[in-house]
C-alpha cells in the first residue's frame, strides 16, 4: 500500500503531488512500513559520514550503471539491487542526496525506466534535511532482502538516444540545462581538472538554455507550481504540455532534475532525458553542433 | 631526469599497501577515515581565495597548493567542503603522501597512482579523476616554483 501523500500546500499544487514529499513529511513517516528512503548521491563517501535514518545507499556509479557497456543494468541487475535494499515492487520510496538531488533525481529517473510505481523525491533534497538541523546517524541498516519482479526496462517512454535526438530535431523543442558557458561553447576543458573529455563544444541545434539551478529555490526546493510555469511555459520558455521535449546536460544527471519537474511538478505528457548527452554528442563523429548563445538552426541534414 | 621510479615514495606505497589490504568495500571507510585526517590550511593560505581556481560545475569545489619551500622541500596542502569526503580523502591521501618529497620525487609519481589503491570498482574510475587532476595540478604546481627559482 502506498504511503500517505503530502498535504503540504505547495506540493499538493503541483500536478502530480505523489511524486514530492516535504522534510516535515519524511521526518513524520519515517520507519513507516511500506516505505524506504533511499540517498543516492554525487559523492560516493557521503552517506556513510551520516544520512537519514534507516536510509539505504544506491550509488549511481556503482550501483546503476553496467560497469563494462555504457548503459544502465538490466531488469535481472535492478530486480536483485532493489531487492538487496529491501524494496519490493510495491514499496514507497523517496529518494534525496548531495547537490540538490542531481543523483537522487537521476536515480529516480532510472527507476521510472523499470516502472516502479512509487517514487518520491525529497524536496529541497539533503541540504534541507541537513540545514534544518534534522538527524543524522552514521549506522547502516541490513534489510531484509525481498523479492523484486524482474521488469524489462522501458527505453522508449523516457528516455532519448542519439538516433532519437537526430529525428527529433525540428519537430520538438529541446532544452539544454548546463551552464550558459557550456551551452555556447566557451567553456569545455579546465586545466588539469577532471572531466568526461569530451571532444567539441556548443549545443544542439535548436537547443535552448534553461540551466537546472532555474527550477531551484533558495532553501533547495523546487520552485512553486506557478513560478515554475512561468519559466518552462506561456510568458518564459514558451512549452507547452502536450509539447515532445528532450532534455540533456552533459551526463544526464542535472537533466534528470529538469526531466523531473516538467513530468512530475508540471505534468508534460511527454518529456524523454537524453542521458548520452553532452559527452556522447560533442564526442560523435558528423553530428551537427551550433556554438554562441542562440539555439540555431535544424541543419538540412540532419 | 626521466624515467619511471623503481618504487613508490616511502608514504605513498604505505597507502596503497593499506588499501589493497582490505576487501574492496572496506576500502571506502578507509578512504573517510583518511578524509577526516585532511589538515586544515595554514593560516596564510585560509584566506587566500585568488588561489581558488574555478572548478566545473559537476565537481566539488578544490583548493590545492603544492609548495616548494624553503628546505626545497615539497609540501601539499588542500581543502574541500566538508560535504565532499571523497575529494577530501584524495586530497588527503596527497597531503600525507606528497609532503615532504623532493620535488624530483612529486614529478616521478606515477600519473595513474590513483589507479593503484584498488578503488575503481567502489569509488569509479570517473571519480578517481579528480584525485588524478590534483595530482597533476601539483606536478604543474611544482614545475611552475622550480622555473620561476632558476
Amino acid at each position: 500500500m502506498p504511503a500517505p501523500l503530502d498535504t503540504d500546500p505547495k506540493i499538493a499544487a503541483y500536478a502530480h503531488p505523489e511524486r514530492l514529499v516535504s522534510t516535515q513529511w519524511l521526518a513524520e513517516h519515517l520507519g513507516d512500513p511500506g516505505l524506504v528512503v533511499v540517498e543516492s548521491d554525487e559523492d560516493v563517501l557521503l552517506y556513510e559520514t551520516g544520512h537519514i535514518p534507516g536510509a539505504v545507499k544506491i550509488d549511481w556509479h556503482t550501483d546503476l550503471n553496467d560497469p563494462d557497456q555504457r548503459d544502465y543494468l538490466d531488469g535481472a541487475g535492478f530486480a536483485a539491487l532493489l531487492g538487496s535494499r529491501g524494496i519490493s515492487r510495491d514499496t514507497t520510496v523517496v529518494l534525496y542526496g548531495d547537490k540538490n538531488n542531481w543523483w537522487a533525481a537521476y536515480t529516480a529517473w532510472v527507476f521510472t525506466l523499470f516502472g516502479h510505481p512509487d517514487v518520491r523525491l525529497l524536496d529541497g533534497a539533503r541540504g534541507k534535511w541537513v540545514a534544518e538541523g534534522r538527524e543524522l546517524t552514521t549506522d547502516v541498516p541490513t534489510p531484509t532482502p525481498v523479492d523484486y519482479p524482474v521488469v524489462e526496462r522501458d527505453d522508449r517512454t523516457y528516455r532519448a538516444f542519439k538516433e532519437d535526438v537526430l529525428a527529433h530535431l525540428g519537430k520538438g523543442p529541446l532544452v539544454d540545462i548546463r551552464s550558459p558557458q557550456e551551452f555556447t561553447g566557451e567553456r569545455l576543458h579546465i586545466p588539469d581538472y577532471p572531466e568526461e573529455g569530451v571532444l567539441r563544444g556548443g549545443h544542439i541545434p535548436t537547443a535552448r538554455n534553461v540551466p537546472w539551478a532555474t527550477a531551484v529555490a533558495e532553501d533547495g526546493t523546487y520552485k512553486s507550481r506557478a513560478e515554475l510555469e512561468a519559466i518552462y511555459q506561456e510568458g518564459g520558455l514558451g512549452l507547452r504540455t502536450d509539447d515532445d521535449v528532450v532534455t540533456y546536460c552533459r551526463i544526464g544527471e542535472r537533466s534528470s532534475h529538469t526531466w523531473f519537474a516538467l513530468t512530475y511538478l508540471l505534468g508534460f505528457d511527454k518529456v524523454r532525458n537524453y542521458d548520452g548527452s553532452w559527452t556522447e554528442w560533442g564526442n560523435a563523429v558528423r553530428v551537427p553542433i551550433v556554438k554562441g548563445d542562440q539555439p540555431g538552426e535544424v541543419p538540412v541534414h540532419a | 631526469m626521466t624515467g619511471q621510479p623503481a618504487t613508490l615514495p616511502a608514504e605513498l606505497a604505505s597507502i596503497r599497501e593499506d588499501f589493497l589490504a582490505l576487501p574492496e568495500r572496506e576500502r571506502l571507510q578507509l578512504l573517510l577515515e583518511i578524509s577526516r585526517e585532511l589538515p586544515a590550511l595554514p593560516e596564510r593560505y585560509a584566506d587566500a581565495p585568488g588561489a581558488l581556481e574555478r572548478v566545473e560545475e559537476c565537481q566539488a569545489p578544490v583548493r590545492a597548493f603544492a609548495e616548494l619551500e624553503n628546505d626545497g622541500l615539497v609540501h601539499f596542502y588542500a581543502t574541500a567542503p566538508e560535504e565532499a569526503p571523497t575529494t577530501r580523502g584524495f586530497a588527503s591521501i596527497l597531503a600525507q603522501g606528497v609532503s615532504g618529497l623532493t620535488p624530483q620525487q612529486v614529478l616521478d609519481v606515477p600519473d595513474d597512482y590513483p589507479h593503484m589503491l584498488g578503488l575503481d570498482q567502489v569509488v569509479s574510475p570517473l571519480r578517481l579523476r579528480g584525485m588524478h587532476g590534483m595530482l597533476q595540478r601539483a606536478k604543474r604546481q611544482v614545475r611552475e616554483q622550480l622555473a620561476a627559482r632558476g
